[in-house]
């Protein structure tokens, strides 16, 4: 089997000879095996660019997208992703889900529906039935063990009330009631 | 000399056989026994459309009424085939309408289709009753108007998951005021709106209609007149729910349903909300089977609708139903003979759903007659899968997905081995087998010795050598369709095992280490199989020992196929040729 751990010479993938075309996104996600002779995951779509994936020691690992796993029918995937994008894109509204630390289940709400901040922390105070403290610009929220965040387009959690309001609904992909030290850091300003 | 049955007599006796797996076995017995079964068979089932050419098939069974055809191998459900390989209905359908012009019903399943094939079914069998296309791509709504508007003896019209090319609903007008022999309807896949007074109308001259599912484009309006206009339903695909819930538009609803005295069937559903549910309450304890594999209902909401259902026998269902959900499963529903459970992020974005390998335990517990899973779950442990066996030695089909590959039991972090050797040895009557998690070749050791009753054995991210394969390929009598994907197994063991792949339908392996070279002798060793390579590069540009990305081999006695792509190679029997595509292009 030694032959085959380096496959590098022989691999079949698209793009000329000699480039490396490694995809930004994607990961390994082979997890701890006893065996030396697992071959590298390669996951190849006639649509993209991608290199086999390798072990990576980076924590947390992103799940790489391997072709046709889970083995899940295109049919029923593009039925239920169409239908959330469907209705988070109605035209009508910019549904967001929101999460709270400790919750058991997500609540989807529209953002287009408020006007402003204070509107949208007040019905997520009656909808979670928390409160959210006092904002301040430089040191966050106070007075609250919840403390309200939200991914951006980036991928990176912000806080809630830092950006300009049409910015925020903008640039907002989900929001998250974060609870305890991890919150606590958010809101310090870090 | 001898006793020699009359044909007239075989004939009759022959009438009471409907299995074709019989008729298959009387065809081999004499000459005279396999003339009188071919000349009257009426059922007509191809498992793989390039077995055989659809000329072969047309002389041999003058007398066909029914065809069942299937194209792609299974992995193209999970886009592993590439688009073009192949599954061409049309050669079938031209061959079909010049020798068999009284075929009556056709079922097809992962096959290319286009309008043109549609159009000729409805212009040359003209007692043609019954379409049905699973998983069927290349046609558009022109091609299903022709059927409409042409078959005047109509009953069955089903597009199950179909890629369509969709033009507008206008198709569904096109059957005539004077059809009214409609028994099924399914355009469930469909995405254009169709005129609901044609529907209605539609529905309302089809005294004989049992089965209907909408689209999710028809409304809860739509929907209400429907089952006004055909209480007799035994099937029943709704619409999308996602409309403005006004008390009125609820009791409406509600009245509706609870006037479908005979459903047995419910799937559609798409989008309903849990204020909904109530509305269904009434046909509950009557459903046979319930497909909430598309509806975002989570718990709680799914326990009130399940607890009532207690006639429930087969439940399709997203893993929203956690394992509180199965808890109640297993209590109400005890005349349960199947489960599917999807996942409901199948991107692996938001894998936080408390569904666990206890969901299927309990489940096995409660429910004495389940024979048939499919279970998505994160992971697994070796003493869920041991109980699994130990409770439901019954099981005919199992399939569990350990979404996350290589996993081992999550609590001993040992290989799966231990679980599906007790799969393997205590369901004795296991037909269908999908295994996953972190198995050793010791897993595939079990199976192969064990699993004497499977056909169809589906194998991801396993094993560690060639004995894998050996294992399969020396044991498991009665394996049909083996696919393999992503397994580090060499050339040694499918060599070997040559032989074998003559007695099954087909073997598909992707992400293997088997090599160019190895196709080439196997090709030449065993000329009754064709040994396709699907590969971006021709393999003959690369050293003979490389692997090759994607082989499918299937056994066929129609020698190789003239319609491959170019990223197809069937191995040429003549070593000097090597690859070609056959076709002229």
């Amino acid at each position: 089997m030694d032959e085959f751990v380096n496959l590098k010479e022989t691999e079949l993938r698209l793009g000329l000879p000699g480039t490396d075309n490694v995809c930004e996104e994607k990961e390994s996600i082979i997890s701890c095996c006893n065996n030396n002779n697992k071959r590298a995951l390669s996951s190849d779509n006639e649509k993209e660019n991608e290199s086999s994936s390798r072990k990576t020691e980076t924590s947390p690992p992103r799940k790489a997208q391997i072709v046709g796993w889970p083995p899940v029918r295109s049919y029923r995937k593009n039925n239920i992703q169409t239908k959330k994008n469907e209705s988070e894109h109605e035209g009508q509204g910019i549904y967001v889900k929101v999460s709270m630390d400790g919750a058991p289940y997500l609540r989807k709400i529209d953002l287009s529906c408020y006007k402003g901040y204070s509107e949208l922390l007040k019905a997520l105070e009656v909808m979670f039935k928390f409160s959210v403290g006092e904002y301040f610009e430089r040191d966050g929220y106070k007075g609250s063990d919840f403390v309200p965040t939200y991914e951006d387009k980036d991928g990176d959690w912000m806080l809630i009330g830092d950006v300009p309001w049409e910015m925020f609904i903008c640039t907002c992909k989900r929001l998250r009631i974060m609870k305890g030290s991890e919150a606590k850091c958010l809101s310090c300003g870090v | 000399m001898g006793l020699r049955l009359p044909s007239k007599v075989l004939e009759h006796i022959l009438s009471f056989i409907d299995s074709n797996e019989d008729r298959n076995s009387v065809s081999l017995v004499c000459k005279s026994w396999f003339e009188t079964e071919r000349k009257t068979r009426k059922r007509v089932f191809v498992g793989n459309c390039y077995a055989v050419s659809p000329a072969a098939v047309a002389k041999r069974f003058p007398e066909m009424r029914s065809l069942t055809l299937k194209g792609k191998p299974h992995f193209a459900d999970y886009n592993l085939v590439p688009d073009g390989w192949g599954g061409y209905a049309w050669p079938w359908i031209e061959a079909m309408a010049a020798k068999c012009p009284s075929l009556e019903e056709i079922r097809l399943k992962r096959m290319v289709v286009t309008d043109e094939c549609l159009e000729k079914i409805a212009a040359s069998f003209k007692d043609f009753e019954v379409l049905v296309l699973t998983s069927c791509e290349g046609f558009s709504t022109d091609g299903i108007a022709a059927i409409a508007a042409t078959c005047r003896n109509l009953r069955v019209l089903e597009l199950r998951e179909c890629i369509v090319e969709d033009l507008g609903g206008d198709w569904l007008s096109y059957f005539p005021e004077t059809s009214t022999s409609l028994v099924s309807l399914d355009f469930s896949c469909l995405d254009s709106e169709v005129k609901i007074s044609d529907l209605e109308r539609l529905v309302s001259r089809s005294p004989n209609l049992k089965s209907l599912k909408l689209n999710p484009a028809v409304t809860l309006d739509g929907l209400v007149s429907l089952l006004r206009r055909a209480p007799q339903l035994t099937e029943l695909g709704t619409g999308s729910f996602a409309f403005q819930l006004k008390p009125e538009a609820f009791s409406k609803l509600s009245e509706a349903f609870s006037n479908c005295k005979q459903l047995q069937s419910l799937s559609g559903l798409w989008d309903v909300l849990p204020e909904y549910l109530p509305a269904l309450y009434s046909v509950c304890p009557g459903l046979t089977s319930l497909n909430l594999s598309y509806a975002t209902v989570r718990m709680p909401d799914l326990v009130e609708l399940l607890r009532r259902c207690s006639k429930l026998q087969k439940l399709w269902v997203m893993d929203l139903i956690e394992d509180k959900g199965l808890e109640a499963v297993a209590s109400y529903c005890k005349e349960l003979r199947e489960l599917r459970v999807f996942p409901s992020a199948p991107d692996l974005d938001e894998a936080n759903i408390p569904l666990t390998e206890q969901g299927l335990v309990v489940v096995s517990k409660g429910c004495r007659k389940l024979e048939s899973v499919l279970y998505f779950c994160v992971q697994f442990t070796n003493a869920a899968l041991l109980t699994i066996a130990r409770k439901r030695p019954n099981l005919k089909c199992f399939r569990l997905c350990v979404i996350e590959p290589f996993a081992p039991d999550y609590k001993t972090n040992e290989p799966l081995d231990k679980g599906f050797k007790a799969i393997a040895e205590g369901c004795k009557d296991l037909r269908r087998l999908s295994v996953s998690g972190l198995l050793s070749d010791k897993a595939f050791k079990y199976i192969g010795k064990h699993a004497k009753k499977v056909r169809m054995l589906s194998i991801a991210f396993a094993g560690d050598s060639d004995l894998m394969l050996h294992h399969l390929l020396s044991g498991c009598e009665s394996l049909k369709k083996l696919e393999i994907r992503d397994c580090p197994f060499g050339d040694t063991a499918l060599l070997e095992h040559a032989a074998k792949l003559e007695t099954m339908r087909s073997l598909w392996m992707s992400s293997c280490f088997v090599s160019f070279g190895a196709c080439k002798i196997l090709s030449k060793k065993m000329p009754r199989l064709n040994v396709e390579v699907i590969d971006e590069h021709p393999p003959e540009t690369r050293p003979e020992s490389s692997p090759v990305e994607r082989i499918y081999i299937y056994r066929t006695v129609a020698g190789p196929r003239m319609d491959t792509p170019e990223f197809v190679w069937t191995i040429h029997k003549n070593p000097e040729i090597g690859v070609s595509h056959l076709a002229i292009k």
